[in-house]
């Protein structure tokens, strides 16, 4: 950082008018936008654009609940730093929402603020109450590792959109993955409350994790476009048994829940949260902000 | 370098021919007076008046506590942005705003009072922050008079601040600077989206510079003939202008710019006069001002309670992470033992 | 200076407190790592993670270094004079005191 130069003798206020254009360098960077998405041309089939709406859904909710926890973290710099996953997550949601809606000619407002509760796609863990830290930890390490695996794949799809989107999101994903690991360790192998916590924790998530990984109709028809979910269980299992093994956890023994939320089936959760983020929204329709 | 009347060395103080006081201190205070008569900054193991060091680590402190209770209006909106671009948007600058807590933490922890110690005195009700906090932020259009008006007179206020003579301040507002002007601008445009929206939305528009316009120009702080800490801030080269100086500088611009936005500022005696060649605005209630400071605003129960339960909710994950590392150090020896 | 080194001390004994981290980030490649400031963190790979958000929100950093702050020695500030002085007058180190080959090419 710069300090301000003691060379200038002019005290007048305009003088300090651009004092802050001097300090550290700042560049947007150069990455695939939503608003790159939306200016696209290209339609995808009904089949791609549900199955961008299941992706586009799952990072919505889950943007929705982290974001709630800015300026509620155990300590300043984690706000910053679930904010940050927050933003990444609302980043693909708004890519592949802006995506899907080309099918049907919906922005990624017309489909988050617009369509109903049995209308979104998203899988049941996303919508899951964030409960103390260590809940929201634990479904972060879940859905991270699970989102790794599928965007690592999602860059080989024959959707050359979904694959852009899935190479950006992708680097993020993977940040996303080491700050849950990161964490689920501290608290797995912590003091006895967080470990009691974090155990507890992870079998509050435990059983939504097999709907991430149903096979159905839609993943079939999408083909090489999309991943089938079965083929990523093997090395999840892998990888979060070794994170919960080195954090001292166990491996949950709880049965699944049904799921149901690629069907638009939801949990009781999910009408809470969308009353609370489509309310001003749907207060003032045809309105622009 | 011209000698701005700002920059004189203050009076010899009746310590100085204090025959208790110590050569070394008297070294001290001569070299302090010396960097502040060249405008230049004192850096953290300095020597430094107490005075001096009590001033600065409570403006750095009040200062930081001010962005982290900030937070909390803006962060109301976030899981109700009413598209996700301003959702993206009103999160990253949140986000910010713990990120500017933390700039200024760090720089009041230099001077020798670590965070955790400045956090529990705003715990306790006995820190001050910005008063303009303790205003509920009842719509979305607030989201617009936040950034617009109070992010302005921030910025108004923090820009000379990137020179004050304190190093680590200075510094520490440079980079706030640089980022609240995006604060700013996004406020400005949900402001101009609206007031040219639907009539709803343009009457929430106004309604929300109404409600923060006064209190916007009470963030100067109380006018120069009741500001009693203002004079020696000055002498210390760590206040550049005077509140009065920068409020009617602030009206100013705002009285030009919300002409573009189609709305009006409520304030029937605002006008440039052209003798003094500075702008004339309304009476501010300051008791209002005080009483909001004191804690009697609407909101500084709520924004306490609020900050003291994230702090209490997150002691375990504090303490976790804490005895983690301990843990791995204990290993790490072992490890280097056994080798 | 000595009382308010035993208040961070204290404080940083107590169980949930986090110690403090000097931040230096690289802008990009070729230039050195500069101190950017401070934060508070558990451990080395918290708070080089924590630096990553803070301090690079916006592109500002290509590498970053962590370092305890307690760990960091710096000179004396009462002992300006012996330590920095020394080498004003030695003007001979500097190219400019070598006057008469002014002119000549290449030197």
């Amino acid at each position: 950082m710069n300090a301000p130069t003691p060379a200038h003798a002019d005290h007048s206020l305009d003088s300090f008018g651009d004092a802050a254009a001097s300090a550290t360098r700042v560049t947007p960077g150069n990455a695939l936008r939503p608003e790159d998405i939306a200016i696209q041309t290209v339609r995808p089939s009904e089949d791609v654009a549900q199955y961008a709406l299941r992706l586009g859904d799952d990072s919505l909710i889950l943007a929705q609940r982290l974001g709630h926890w800015i300026s509620r973290g155990p300590e300043i710099e984690e706000d910053i730093a679930l904010g940050n996953i927050a933003l990444d997550l609302l980043g693909h949601a708004r890519s592949f929402l802006t995506y899907a809606g080309h099918a049907w000619g919906k922005t990624e407002d017309d489909l988050a603020y617009w369509r109903e509760e049995d209308e979104f796609r998203s899988a049941w863990i996303f919508e899951q109450p964030n409960g103390d830290f260590g809940v929201t930890i634990a479904r972060q390490l879940v859905v991270a590792i699970y989102q790794r695996l599928l965007y690592s794949r999602l860059v080989e799809s024959a959707d050359s959109t979904i694959a852009a989107i899935a190479a950006k999101a992708l680097k993020e994903v993977d940040y996303h993955r080491d700050h849950a690991i990161q964490w689920t360790l501290r608290l797995g192998d912590g003091t006895d409350e967080s470990h009691r916590r974090m155990q507890a924790a992870i079998e509050l998530m435990w059983p939504y994790v097999d709907e991430l990984f149903d096979d159905d109709e839609l993943t079939e028809r999408v083909g090489d476009a999309g991943v089938r979910p079965s083929t990523l269980r093997g090395e999840f299992d892998a990888e979060i048994r070794a994170v919960l093994d080195e954090a001292t956890l166990a491996l949950p023994a709880v049965p699944r829940a049904s799921g149901g939320g690629r069907r638009g089936e939801h949990t009781e959760h999910l009408g809470y949260l969308l009353a609370e983020m489509q309310v001003l929204a749907r207060k003032h329709p045809g309105a622009t902000w | 370098m011209a000698a701005a009347p700002l920059q004189s060395v203050p009076a010899p103080r009746p310590e100085d021919q204090d025959a208790s006081v110590s050569p070394e201190t008297r070294a001290g205070q001569a070299y302090f007076d010396r960097i502040i008569a060249d405008d230049s900054r004192i850096e953290p193991k300095d020597w430094m008046p107490e005075a001096y060091r009590k001033t600065l680590t409570r403006q750095i402190s009040q200062h930081a506590h001010s962005e982290i209770i900030g937070m909390q209006p803006e962060a109301n909106w976030i899981t109700r942005a009413p598209s996700l671009k301003r959702k993206s948007i009103l999160m990253a600058k949140v986000q910010d705003e713990a990120g500017h807590g933390l700039y200024l933490y760090s720089a009041a922890e230099t001077l020798g009072t670590p965070r955790d110690v400045l956090n529990q005195q705003l715990l306790d009700g006995k820190a001050k922050y910005s008063s303009i906090f303790n205003y509920p932020a009842r719509s979305w259009a607030d989201m617009g008079a936040i950034g617009w008006l109070v992010d302005g007179a921030a910025i108004a206020n923090q820009v000379p601040l990137c020179r004050a003579s304190y190093g680590p301040y200075g510094r520490a507002m440079v980079r706030i600077c640089k980022e609240e002007s995006f604060h700013q601008r996004q406020g400005f445009e949900i402001l101009l989206e609206l007031s040219h929206g639907t009539p709803e939305q343009k009457e929430m528009a106004q309604d929300a510079v109404n409600r923060f316009y006064a209190p916007a120009l009470m963030m100067f702080g109380p006018p120069d003939d009741d500001s009693p800490n203002s004079k020696q801030s000055m002498a210390w080269n760590i206040k550049r202008f005077s509140n009065d100086e920068l409020r009617q500088r602030f009206v100013g611009m705002i009285a030009e710019q919300v002409k573009v936005l189609g709305l009006t500022l409520p304030d029937p005696e605002l006008r440039f006069d052209e003798e003094t060649g500075k702008w004339i605005h309304m009476e501010l209630d300051w008791q209002e001002f005080k009483d909001v400071i004191a804690g009697r605003g609407p909101c500084n129960a709520q924004r306490l309670a609020r900050r003291r339960e994230a702090h209490a909710n997150g002691a375990w994950v504090r303490e976790a992470a804490r005895a983690y590392a301990g843990k791995q150090r204990e290993k790490q020896m072992q490890k280097a033992g056994a080798a | 200076m000595m009382s308010q080194e035993n208040e961070g001390q204290a404080a940083g004994q107590q169980a949930n407190v986090w110690p403090l981290w000097e931040v230096f980030v690289r802008s990009s490649r070729g230039l050195s790592h500069v101190h950017a400031g401070s934060l508070h963190a558990p451990d080395a790979e918290m708070a080089l993670r924590n630096a990553r958000d803070l301090y690079t929100r916006r592109n500002e950093g290509v590498s970053i270094w962590v370092v305890p702050s307690e760990a960091i020695m710096a000179s004396d500030p009462d002992a300006k004079g012996s330590f920095f002085e020394s080498p004003q007058g030695k003007d001979y180190r500097h190219a400019t005191y070598y006057t008469k080959s002014e002119g000549v090419k290449h030197l």
